[in-house]
């Protein structure tokens, strides 16, 4: 009895792998296909993830990664006695958190919106404008955004100035800072977000409409019964899937458009790890920072993903 | 369906006018760099609306066009979109099909390598520190050769050969065609509207990309367009920019840096917007293709 089930444990992996030499030979030129991609990735992505050693090191650039001294998680320690850090951490959160509850839901209603104008040409128009902004750089998009917030020829300054008031500088003010990311952040990523839920309006099955007509629905009756549950499996996936990036609080953005004056409020850890990393070369301290937020940014994602392919079993698509 | 007949109601007009609004809104930062880019100091000084410059005054392009730095950085930006663009279409073409291969032995030991390229990374230290010893600071490399692997673009993409018809490959097999050969004559002509989607966004990508410039690259002959555009966002006025700039612009006391900065700004865009129209379509449909799991 053994013997036997010992011999189809051993003899069938053997067979498979026959089979496979046979197959690997066959195909070898599709492994040499992706060799080059493969080793650029190594050598591009897999090498720094090495290179995360130094953050429980003394990286001395002259020692090299591997000889460097190890520290006893000094860098970690230090983390949580520095009021910088801290601060970066409480910002990225806060920012995070207010894109999360004002811009995720724009779309949304942009999309329901949008999908009520009747002329197909005016909806096509109106949408082709909507994601403009959103194939241009931060740096170009700050450039503008500086201008249109101006003290000196900014328009919204001209309508406080034209009711009598004092022109304000909004992008060096704390109170205005955080206002403005959101509200530029809308700019840029509010038509290209709606993209999502408009095609998925459109497969809405008309009948749908047509019933809830016969019983008397209006248009926004349909709107809200009809369209926005439709929608709503789509919401939820793309609310799981911005909950995993809570502390991407928008480096980019923040980057071009901070200053000084607001570090209080605007810095946040991707923005303190370049300052720390690259402008004082705290190389390993720096690193620690990046890591301490992507363990954290990777444990989110990961649940993210495993939420939705949970919910989408449950036939959620 | 039966056409009704429908009456326009305040619900239309209001919703119509809340986008020709919200249109307005989003063009008004665009518009207003025109306005400003075509202005000289005099009148950019002046509080304003900015919907149309007092006179049309061409000074602002003039100096542009006539500083070297920002010609040179021009055409750093247009080598290093078309160079990178290139690898990414190649990279991602030569990892995506034979990942497309269900019958591909260790398939998801491959599958696996990508992906986890895509949810673990070094950060941005490890990798400047990688950069670094490379010796690739200051070299056009830094700029094309971290992002010429996108694992994004290559399950986009495998996931569309997945759904190219095995019938076609098999007959090829069966004349004597080598993978190859199979992947140049019959996958990548099928296969134009995915490739043009993938290209495009690297296009985009590599023309908008300002970080690895702004940390790999201090050779002003080196700088592409974005970065010089980040020089004059942080300087705090002509001067200084040119001086950051590495110099070499005549100095010219009717200008603002502001008029400078939209100046350069708008050449920046100018294909983007132009081609824009033209392209917007495959760009969603990227994400159409990309939403669609296989």
């Amino acid at each position: 009895m053994q013997t036997v089930i010992e011999r189809a444990v051993e003899s069938k992996p053997k067979r498979k792998e026959n089979i496979n030499w046979v197959r690997m030979k066959k195909m070898k030129m599709l492994y040499f296909m992706m060799a080059i991609p493969m080793v650029m990735l190594f050598i591009f992505h897999y090498i720094p993830m090495y290179g995360i050693l130094i953050a429980f090191k003394n990286f001395s650039p002259g020692l090299g990664i591997w000889d460097s001294p190890w520290n006893n998680f000094e860098h970690f320690k230090r983390l949580f006695s520095d009021f910088l850090f801290i601060r970066a951490l409480q910002n990225t959160i806060v920012i995070s958190l207010l894109k999360l509850i004002i811009v995720f839901p724009a779309p949304i209603i942009f999309a329901i919106l949008l999908n009520e104008i009747k002329s197909e040409k005016f909806k096509k128009v109106s949408q082709s404008i909507s994601y403009l902004p959103h194939f241009m750089s931060w740096v170009i998009l700050s450039a503008m955004v500086i201008e249109v917030f101006s003290p000196q020829r900014g328009i919204i300054n001209y309508v406080i100035t034209f009711f009598g008031g004092e022109a304000i500088n909004f992008m060096s003010d704390k109170g205005s800072f955080i206002p403005i990311l959101i509200l530029t952040d809308m700019w840029k990523e509010l038509g290209w977000g709606a993209i999502i839920y408009l095609a998925t309006i459109t497969s809405i099955d008309p009948q749908l409409y047509e019933a809830a007509e016969i019983d008397g629905a209006g248009r926004f009756r349909k709107m809200i019964h009809v369209t926005l549950p439709s929608i709503m499996p789509m919401v939820i996936i793309m609310f799981i899937l911005r909950l995993g990036a809570v502390l991407n609080a928008g480096f980019d953005q923040i980057l071009n458009l901070y200053n000084p004056l607001v570090y209080e409020v605007a810095d946040i850890i991707d923005t303190y790890v370049y300052r720390s990393g690259l402008e004082q070369f705290q190389f390993d301290y720096a690193t620690a920072v990046g890591l301490f937020k992507n363990v954290i940014g990777i444990a989110l994602i990961l649940t993210a993903n495993a939420i939705i392919r949970r919910k989408s079993e449950h036939g959620i698509w | 369906m039966a056409v009704k007949k429908r009456k326009i109601s305040l619900f239309d007009i209001l919703n119509v006018t809340g986008f020709t609004l919200f249109s307005i809104i989003v063009l008004y930062p665009f518009w207003q760099t025109v306005v400003l880019s075509f202005s000289d100091a005099e009148s950019a000084s002046s509080l304003g609306i900015n919907l149309w410059p007092d006179k049309w005054i061409p000074d602002a392009y003039t100096f542009v066009f006539s500083y070297q730095n920002i010609m040179v950085a021009y055409l750093n930006t247009i080598i290093r979109t078309v160079v990178g663009t290139v690898l990414i279409v190649s990279f991602t073409v030569l990892a995506a099909y034979p990942l497309s291969k269900k019958d591909l032995p260790y398939r998801n030991f491959f599958t696996i390598f990508f992906l986890i390229a895509m949810f673990f990374s070094g950060g941005m230290i490890p990798e400047f520190l990688l950069i670094k010893n490379l010796g690739l600071i200051d070299s056009r490399f830094a700029l094309i050769l971290p992002s010429a692997v996108n694992v994004f673009f290559i399950i986009i993409m495998r996931n569309y050969f997945m759904t190219i018809d095995k019938g076609l490959e098999e007959s090829a097999i069966v004349d004597g065609a080598n993978y190859f050969q199979i992947l140049t004559k019959i996958i990548i002509p099928i296969s134009k509207p995915v490739i043009a989607t993938v290209a495009l966004w690297a296009a985009v990508y590599h023309w908008n990309e300002w970080f690895h410039a702004l940390i790999y690259i201090q050779d002003d002959s080196l700088d592409v367009l974005q970065t010089v555009v980040r020089d004059m966002l942080v300087a705090m006025d002509l001067t200084q920019a040119n001086s950051q700039m590495g110099g070499g612009g005549s100095s010219n006391s009717d200008l603002l840096l502001s008029n400078v900065r939209a100046a350069t700004v708008i050449i920046s865009i100018g294909p983007i917007v132009l081609i824009y129209p033209f392209v917007q379509k495959y760009f969603v449909k990227g994400i159409m293709i990309g939403s669609l799991k296989g």
